[in-house]
């Protein structure tokens, strides 16, 4: 996974572009994994101003004062803006205080549905996930929300097997139309690429590759002929700043090592 | 007259509470706060065709799913947090040996406090437009009688038992819980019988010094366990912190069944007690998990 010519890693470079997707003053549902460090990063960069808001019934607008594995470990805890239930801070996700979430997913569509819930195979039953947690919450009542993932083929199906966390459903109208209250998918970050959508079919579109990919190489890596934005960009690698920063975040790097 | 007390061993405790077939609470703080004593007792009484209720138990439910203790489960997310899946519950729902109902977080909080409220169900935007309607028969579509609008229909639950671990307790059951709440509150509330499992039992004295960090109201509470450690892995804020090692070599410890009998009997069938607990966890672990920094907050003022 290591780029060693690059000098960052992959995950490194997934952390940042997420992280870069943050604006300041913003109020962000922190999911577990990779996202608790984008937001983390975005903190100590940018968007120093953002208020983080965590399941567990934790409000915070600093940085934990040690490095943490996940949003429980008691740094997290420490000198909290607010500890609360959990109904209380989905209070601030369905009463649309919370501008953007962040999830990951092991199965994603061209409307970016999410499924970490079941795996089928020719109509069985080939992989149990752990299920939405948070996910389909975040999904369904945020802003908008962005989704962290591995980019393979198996990943990037034309359907989704489950729906644990919806996107744009089967396109234009379709969250409006189940009732959902606003928000849907912002932006995809995989390990080759960014992902949009767009604005009126709410379809899947490659908008950025990262360093050493190649567009063919994305496209081989989707299930379906993926759309691709007029203007592609290439993702910005992360700068010495934000790989100093993130070295300090995860130290041993047990999330974003090699 | 004085109440009579509730402290009672946990062997005792599970064997009241958790009968066969029972459908019980657990880890409603999500990370901190797991009641694993708890739940490896229950493991030891080799209790069966429990239901088991709750946000995202981290790597309890995968023990009692691995034990044969479980029929069903009521969840939003079983797995191993800082690792991902969690293996006796892969393989269970796989081989389709336990019946599972999906929730979201919102959902099963949603649940809980309808329960907790006594009404039938609880509104709520979440859920819709996704698949969890088709594996879960406790949410419903319905139309809000106000504004027209969709909502999701929670049912109510209601479980035979809540347990919950806590920093302190008195021994007849007021609680003081600190930290993230996650929903213990409505899961105590919502449940016919609550064992609350305790760090350290304290004088009734200190719990009423601060009565808007009590958990639960006493007198429903039904049997009070002192359990000191009892939720390592887990962290309980105030005591120690979570102990990730557990969580990373368990990832391993649970991937056959056959690790897992192994790691079973190591951990729980041989651990009589929370001292054969501790010496099984070592002095070494046991001082890395202890709190480096200390913050106490400023007492507030409940005079008149």
């Amino acid at each position: 996974m290591a780029t060693d010519t690059a000098g960052y890693t992959l995950s490194e470079l997934m952390v940042t572009a997420a992280a870069r997707e943050i604006a300041d003053g913003e109020v962000v549902f922190v999911g577990m994994r990779l996202p608790l460090l984008g937001f983390l990063l975005a903190k100590r960069t940018h968007a120093p101003d953002a208020v983080g808001v965590y399941e567990l019934g934790i409000v915070r607008d600093s940085p934990a004062p040690e490095p943490i594995l996940t949003m429980g470990d008691l740094p997290n805890l420490f000198r909290a803006k607010w500890l609360s239930d959990t109904s209380d801070v989905m209070g601030l996700l369905q009463n649309g205080t919370v501008d953007v979430s962040f999830i990951g997913g092991a199965q994603v569509d061209r409307f970016g549905n999410l499924n970490t819930s079941y795996i089928i195979n020719s109509g069985k039953l080939a992989t149990r996930l752990p299920g939405s947690g948070g996910a389909c919450d975040l999904a369904c009542l945020a802003k908008r929300h962005i989704i962290i993932m591995e980019h393979e083929k198996h990943r990037f199906v034309p359907k989704v097997d489950y729906i644990t966390s919806p996107g744009y459903g089967n396109g234009a109208g379709w969250r409006e139309k189940s009732g959902l209250p606003r928000g849907g998918p912002s932006a995809v970050i995989t390990s080759r690429g960014i992902m949009k959508f767009d604005p009126v079919s709410k379809e899947m579109l490659l908008v950025s590759i990262h360093p050493s990919v190649t567009t063919r190489n994305i496209l081989d890596n989707t299930g379906w002929p993926l759309k691709i934005a007029d203007t592609l960009e290439k993702t910005p690698a992360p700068t010495e700043y934000e790989l100093k920063v993130l070295r300090e975040l995860d130290p041993e790097g047990y999330w974003t090592g090699s | 007259m004085a109440p009579a007390s509730k402290l009672m061993s946990l062997p005792e405790a599970i064997k009241r509470y958790v009968p066969d077939g029972a459908e019980a609470v657990m880890g409603t703080s999500l990370e901190t706060m797991i009641p694993f004593a708890a739940g490896h007792e229950i493991i030891r009484q080799r209790r069966k065709n429990l239901t088991l209720i709750g946000p995202i138990s981290d790597i309890l439910f995968d023990r009692l799913i691995g034990a044969g203790c479980v029929r069903k489960t009521r969840a939003a997310w079983i797995g191993n947090v800082i690792t991902g899946s969690s293996y006796n519950f892969r393989r269970a729902a796989e081989e389709g040996t336990i019946e599972t109902e999906d929730h979201s977080n919102l959902t099963i909080s949603m649940a809980l406090k309808a329960g907790a409220m006594g009404v039938p169900f609880m509104p709520t935007l979440t859920a819709l437009g996704s698949d969890l309607y088709k594996t879960n028969q406790s949410l419903k579509k319905i139309t809000c009688p106000f504004t027209g609008i969709i909502l999701t229909a929670v049912s109510a639950i209601n479980p035979d038992v809540a347990i919950i671990h806590v920093q302190r307790s008195d021994e007849y059951g007021n609680a003081h819980l600190w930290g993230n709440l996650g929903m213990t509150r409505e899961a105590c509330l919502a449940s016919r019988h609550i064992i609350i499992t305790a760090e350290e039992i304290v004088s009734p004295d200190i719990i009423e010094s601060d009565p808007n960090r009590v958990v639960t109201p006493g007198f429903r509470v039904c049997a009070v366990v002192h359990a000191p450690w009892g939720a390592h892995p887990s962290p309980v804020p105030g005591y120690y912190n979570r102990d990730h090692d557990a969580f990373i070599e368990y990832r391993n410890e649970s991937k056959t069944s056959e690790a897992f009998e192994k790691w079973l009997r190591l951990w729980v069938d041989n651990v009589k007690s929370s001292d054969d607990y501790l010496r099984l966890l070592g002095k070494e672990r046991i001082l890395k998990l202890e709190l480096k920094k200390h913050m106490l907050s400023e007492p507030v003022d409940y005079g008149y």
